[in-house]
């Protein structure tokens, strides 16, 4: 059976890109990636006692999210949230990593609860208000397309109740990043409604099918870089605005097919 | 929702491997808490440890996930059947049929923990051994359960903190009921690590002693390790009449903070009443809540609020974490199991490690085990990041006799 979502809103976070206008542009090839790093917003909805202890995957995981929910036209607060990422946050697992392998154990306070994978999930309750759920998966390389399946499932099991799903990833430092090489942050965002109404429908499906690819290098190297980005092929569909069919990486012999249309 | 058929389960943690220990300990009202070992950990606390998980290696076709982690995944899904039990549903419903979705707090970073103190002195480099996708990765518990399994359906890490493995059971649902899979492998993993120990000592949330939920004179956690894991099914035509079912799933957020829950105890609130809602039952068709209760003083105060607010003191209370210990991710798997116990052989647990029962607080806490029919059981699991997830399980599903 087949899972099917509106994509009512769309937030995108990333190397050369700080919102949806400027993704959409490159990836209809009107505008080159200029190469930057990304660049990292400040998580204003936060309380400022909660601002300063946020890490790198927290601010582009709210972004994205705040970016897709306005663009929705949709109060946060009625949304389900469903974080994907295969790693969380890189800097703050290095720093305590670090602390319990020295002589002295302490480990902030702070960084013991912004090591746990839900913890942009937690934020984005406080920042939004919202009391519906929020997941928060991990499928390696594969955690976007978990996200969609799951975002799927809500509508379908609950369809009035719109769902905002955040995909992000942000590095490690080194030693880490030798082992799982993140290059950058980034993240992408789309606030997913039921029923009918305004949006590109999405229809998803599970296939065996081998993951599509970008022919942009430039664009099929992000792709590749980051496990959020194996949403490129379906965020270069909804840019054009064409009807068509991508796979998107999931598991070992399993991917996810979405196909777009009215 | 639908009701689930759990046709096949199995439980370890501190008190044994297999559901046989664990029943054992629960009517003899045992606690597995002993003073913490573990590692190089120094820190005056009691911890719930596993015995035999640095005995039982994973399969040698799967020697790259071996960790502390997967380990204890093996141990778990070695008992009981229940290797046998997915082998004939995949048989049946195809390996592509059966989703998997695992719960776990911190996979298998103990591996990395100790990895640290191995570093090159000269270029800082990890050892060059360490698997970071098959141990470190959150995805790495999920990922085992799968390859050990031959299961070849959907798959994920769920890590929302203590909840994690009680989402677990809501995501099947869900899945299930769109038709995307026919079944589901769900659990928790979840084992000890300096991570937690220390984290939660950072908070000064370690008891010294064992934890004692709702006691007047609770002071703290002790942290436990486990693994647990479910078959769901699809109700079949004809249940047998022994059959447990997951009758319903609610989860909600706090928006509050990140480490301190809902002072009132809202977000609980939610979750237990759409819980309750996906059950199609009200408050007074549940005989016993096995309640997140980790024994420290505030969070057992906002529970309490929460779930007086919805059973107000007319139904049976408790936490087993006095038995357990806090096993974190798998938390909600290992208390499924002890809630599809307590209704498979007709008891409430006890609370090993509450000698009185503080007085502020106001649901009805039964801190002795009493042997006595139990239809239906709500299991209650909150975490970090205001994560809440309620389940109810049962013998029977809503309006059958």
């Amino acid at each position: 059976m087949k899972l099917v979502a509106r994509v009512e809103g769309i937030g995108a976070i990333g190397p050369g890109f700080t919102g949806w206008p400027q993704a959409r542009e490159i990836l209809r090839g009107d505008a080159a990636p200029d190469g930057s790093a990304t660049a990292l917003p400040a998580p204003e909805r936060l309380p400022a006692a909660e601002r300063r202890r946020v890490g790198r995957n927290v601010r582009v995981a709210l972004a994205a999210g705040f970016e897709a929910v306005a663009a929705s036209g949709r109060d946060a607060r009625d949304c389900a949230a469903v974080f994907t990422s295969s790693s969380s946050d890189g800097d703050n697992c290095h720093a305590i990593c670090e602390v319990l392998a020295s002589a002295d154990r302490q480990i902030s306070p702070t960084r013991f609860h912004n090591s746990v994978h839900n913890a942009p999930g937690g934020y984005w309750g406080i920042a939004s208000g919202s009391m519906k759920a929020a997941d928060s998966l991990c499928a390696f390389d594969g955690s976007p397309a978990a996200g969609l399946l799951e975002a799927g499932a809500r509508l379908a099991h609950r369809p009035g109740e719109a769902v905002i799903l955040v995909a992000h990833d942000a590095p490690y430092p080194e030693p880490l990043n030798t082992l799982r090489p993140l290059p950058d942050a980034i993240a992408f965002a789309f606030a997913l409604a039921g029923g009918t109404g305004l949006g590109t429908g999405l229809r998803l499906e599970l296939t065996g099918e081998a993951p599509t690819t970008l022919a942009d290098p430039r664009l099929e190297a992000l792709r590749r870089a980051l496990p959020s980005a194996r949403l490129l092929p379906l965020l270069r569909l909804l840019a054009a605005g064409e009807a068509g069919r991508v796979v998107l990486a999931y598991l070992d012999g399993l991917s996810l097919a979405v196909e777009t249309g009215p | 929702m639908q009701p689930l058929l759990i046709s096949s389960f199995t439980a370890t943690s501190c008190l044994g491997s297999g559901l046989g220990p664990l029943l054992d300990a629960l009517l003899a009202s045992r606690s597995g808490l002993a003073p913490c070992r573990f590692e190089t950990v120094a820190l005056d606390t009691f911890v719930g440890e596993v015995e035999g998980v640095d005995a039982q290696p994973v399969p040698p076709s799967l020697a790259g996930f071996d960790c502390r982690n997967n380990r204890l995944a093996e141990l778990a899904m070695r008992k009981d059947g229940f290797l046998d039990a997915v082998a004939a549903a995949a048989n049946r419903l195809g390996p592509r049929r059966i989703g998997v979705f695992v719960g776990t707090s911190t996979s298998g970073i103990l591996e990395t923990e100790i990895a640290y103190r191995h570093r090159d002195p000269l270029t800082g480099a990890l050892p060059a051994s360490l698997d970071y996708r098959r141990t470190h990765n959150t995805f790495s518990a999920a990922e085992f359960t799968r390859e050990r399994l031959g299961l070849a359906g959907p798959c994920t890490a769920v890590s929302t903190a203590c909840s994690s493995s009680a989402k677990v059971f809501a995501i099947a649902a869900r899945m299930i009921g769109a038709g995307v899979i026919d079944a589901a492998v769900v659990g928790g993993v979840d084992s000890l690590c300096l991570t937690t120990l220390h984290g939660f000592d950072s908070l000064q949330l370690l008891s010294s002693q064992p934890c004692r939920p709702w006691d007047a004179g609770r002071d703290g956690i002790s942290i436990g390790e486990a693994g647990a894991y479910f078959l769901l099914e699809r109700a079949p035509d004809v249940a047998p009449a022994q059959a447990l079912w997951l009758l319903g799933t609610g989860d909600s957020s706090d928006a509050h903070h990140m480490s301190s829950p809902h002072p009132e105890g809202l977000g609980a609130k939610l979750a237990m009443e759409a819980a309750l809602a996906g059950a199609g039952l009200a408050p007074a068709d549940i005989d016993y809540v096995n309640l997140h209760g980790t024994a420290t003083p505030s969070n057992d105060v906002t529970e309490d609020k929460g779930v007086h607010a919805v059973f107000a003191n007319a139904v049976a209370c408790n936490s087993t974490k006095g038995a357990t210990g806090h096993a974190l991710g798998a938390a909600g798997a290992v208390e499924a199991a002890i809630a599809l116990l307590a209704i498979r052989h007709g008891f409430i647990p006890a609370s090993p490690g509450t000698r009185a029962p503080d007085p502020a607080l106001r649901v009805r806490y039964c801190s002795t085990l009493e042997r006595r029919p139990v239809a239906r059981v709500m299991s209650n699991s909150f975490g970090f990041g205001g994560s809440n997830c309620s389940l109810v399980f049962g013998s029977r599903p809503a309006g059958a006799p």
